[in-house]
């Protein structure tokens, strides 16, 4: 990847790191951590990876993204927003009465969601359907989900993760934000899925570990995952959880909760002094 | 008389998907390990490239299926009652009912007539469940003439929907060359004005005989086939509350949740007259032969005669 690409990529991260602060500020609820654990992978997904069009979301032929760890909505919905798909003022209404940007993922209600998820550990399943869907149709098109850690503690994920593999669908990208927290505690404490690669090559996967905050990793890794044939590719990708809000990084506690007026200041100020050197 | 056919609702089912196949090469049909009993394994050796099976892992099949229809593929996805509205529910609930895919869910083995296989398998919520969901169409076919009516109907109908088809051989008596089905549409098998029997599924044939059983001793009784648990016509049910003062359900379900319930909501919010259920008691089931299970639960054209009486005498 080239240094300007990288720089854009990094800047564009940043104004959806924003965009997550503003909505779960405003809706006063929401999940701040979660969301800006999988800010770089989803803004190089969809600006730099993803054949996808804001003028026509609903394309037959466009790539899918499903966000199995539904409750990160806020980093999805920032993306959108910025790639063009409705207007960034919206984000303000996040999980307010009627708005578009419900608590998770509607895909009737927003455009530019491809699957309605929120329960965990089904979305992947979605995702398997749509990647099957394309390989009956011998369209080219490519599935991407996103998995939390602790989501795939679920059952539903191994069944999903055993019938890709068993239909061959590599056409489908399953990446798993391991940023090691979950409600209760670390993951390693709560019900360990640790080790993940280990758990997906053994379900006949393709596995590739990265920095989930490396934009040359992510892109190498998405590359590859594009030219590997005959098994899905699952990105086993090292996060942190509240990355670049100094105060909600590696920190449980802001899994679901909003930040207050001093705490939203002072995440903004410290996102607007990182883009101000990006732009620098 | 001729011999009455005799055939399961599981049966009519494979074949009507047979039919389907042969119309519409996008169509797929999907299973849990059990195509055998549900009977997609005919959909499955005539169109082998169309059929999917996720073995046993019903909530994945379910979410596969929903993504499978944001392709633009009508999908059928089959497995016992238990397993499909009961397993998976939430996976209905939240992956096809929510984004309101276009899936129908073939859900076979459905009720007490299940027999041996006992309590496990004998599923007696599944249209308790169902109903729950906002927009989920619900249909219990009574025979294999509807049965096969209603698997065509439905795929042309855009929207969830879930089926209930029997594991048990039952009686035909519609006929195949005059029979029309409409989706939400009730059918009045036979006028009375003296109490309505509103039955569903293989409930329907014993309403008829208990109908004949009622008119021995002077009572005429209305039959109405509700095929469409929902949403359900409350127009034939309000007509028959206002003409005939008393109405018996009937059906193979549990008396919480299912047509009963469904009947008395419409009835007590439209026009309050006595309604008396018959279905299994709040109980679980339990392994023998069908036909004796249904009568030791109480599923007969008896068991409707008794509690129609009750009805009337509650007028």
């Amino acid at each position: 990847m080239d240094a300007t690409t990288k720089k854009q990529l990094q800047i564009m991260a940043c104004h959806v790191r924003m965009g997550v602060i503003e909505g779960v500020f405003n809706a006063k609820s929401g999940h701040p951590g979660g969301s800006l654990s999988i800010t770089d992978i989803l803004t190089y997904l969809y600006f730099n990876h993803m054949n996808v069009d804001p003028k026509n979301p609903k394309d037959e032929n466009r790539d899918r993204f499903v966000l199995s760890k539904g409750h990160t909505a806020p980093a999805l919905y920032a993306v959108l927003a910025h790639k063009g798909f409705f207007p960034v003022a919206e984000l303000k209404n996040l999980r307010k009465p009627g708005a578009m940007l419900q608590g998770h993922p509607s895909m009737k209600l927003t455009p530019g969601v491809d699957m309605s998820t929120g329960s965990l550990g089904q979305g992947i399943s979605t995702a398997v359907g749509m990647a099957l869907g394309g390989k009956i149709d011998n369209k080219d098109y490519r599935v991407f989900t996103v998995l939390g850690d602790g989501e795939i503690e679920e059952g539903q994920v191994w069944e999903a993760a055993m019938f890709a593999s068993a239909k061959g669908l590599d056409n489908l990208v399953a990446v798993v934000d391991n940023n090691n927290l979950q409600i209760d505690g670390s993951i390693a404490e709560v019900n360990s899925p640790y080790p993940i690669p280990e758990k997906f090559r053994a379900f006949g996967w393709n596995v590739i570990e990265i920095y989930g905050h490396s934009f040359d990793e992510i892109d190498a890794a998405f590359n590859e995952a594009a030219q590997f044939k005959g098994k899905p590719t699952a990105i086993i990708a090292k996060t942190v959880k509240g990355k670049d809000v100094s105060f909600m990084e590696d920190q449980c506690s802001w899994h679901g909760t909003a930040p207050n007026a001093e705490q939203y200041e002072q995440a903004m100020v410290e996102l607007n002094a990182k883009l101000a050197e990006l732009e620098a | 008389m001729a011999d009455v056919i005799k055939t399961a609702t599981r049966d009519a089912y494979g074949k009507a998907l047979v039919e389907l196949g042969e119309k519409d090469n996008s169509l797929i049909v999907m299973d849990a390990d059990l195509a055998a009993a549900t009977k997609t394994g005919m959909f499955k050796k005539a169109f082998g490239d169309r059929f999917y099976d996720a073995g046993i892992a019903e909530c994945n099949m379910v979410g596969v299926a929903a993504g499978l229809a944001t392709t633009g593929h009508t999908v059928f996805a089959s497995s016992f009652a238990m397993f499909l509205a009961g397993r998976a529910f939430e996976q209905v609930r939240n992956t096809i009912g929510y984004p309101h895919l276009n899936v129908k869910l073939g859900a076979t083995h459905a009720g007490i007539s299940v027999g041996e296989d006992g309590a496990s398998h004998q599923c007696c919520e599944d249209i308790a469940l169902m109903r729950t969901i906002p927009g989920m169409v619900i249909i219990n076919p009574a025979d294999d003439v509807e049965a096969r009516a209603a698997v065509l109907a439905v795929a042309e109908y855009e929207g969830p929907v879930y089926l209930r088809f029997g594991r048990l051989a039952v009686p035909r008596f519609n006929d195949p060359d005059t029979y029309e089905f409409k989706i939400g549409k009730g059918i009045e098998l036979c006028d009375g004005n003296d109490v309505t029997i509103v039955a569903t599924g293989l409930m329907v044939n014993e309403a008829m005989i208990a109908k004949d059983m009622l008119k021995e001793e002077g009572i005429n009784a209305r039959v109405i086939n509700i095929h469409t648990i929902k949403p359900i016509d409350r127009d034939i049910i309000l007509k028959a509350a206002e003409e005939t003062g008393a109405i018996v359900t009937a059906e193979e379900h549990s008396i919480i949740g299912g047509l009963g319930s469904a009947v008395t909501e419409v009835v007590c919010e439209g026009k309050p007259v006595p309604v008396v259920r018959v279905g299994v008691e709040d109980k679980f089931g339990g392994s023998g032969p069908a036909v004796e299970m249904l009568k030791i639960y109480g599923l007969c054209a008896s068991n409707i005669v008794e509690k129609a009486k009750k009805a009337i005498s509650m007028k």
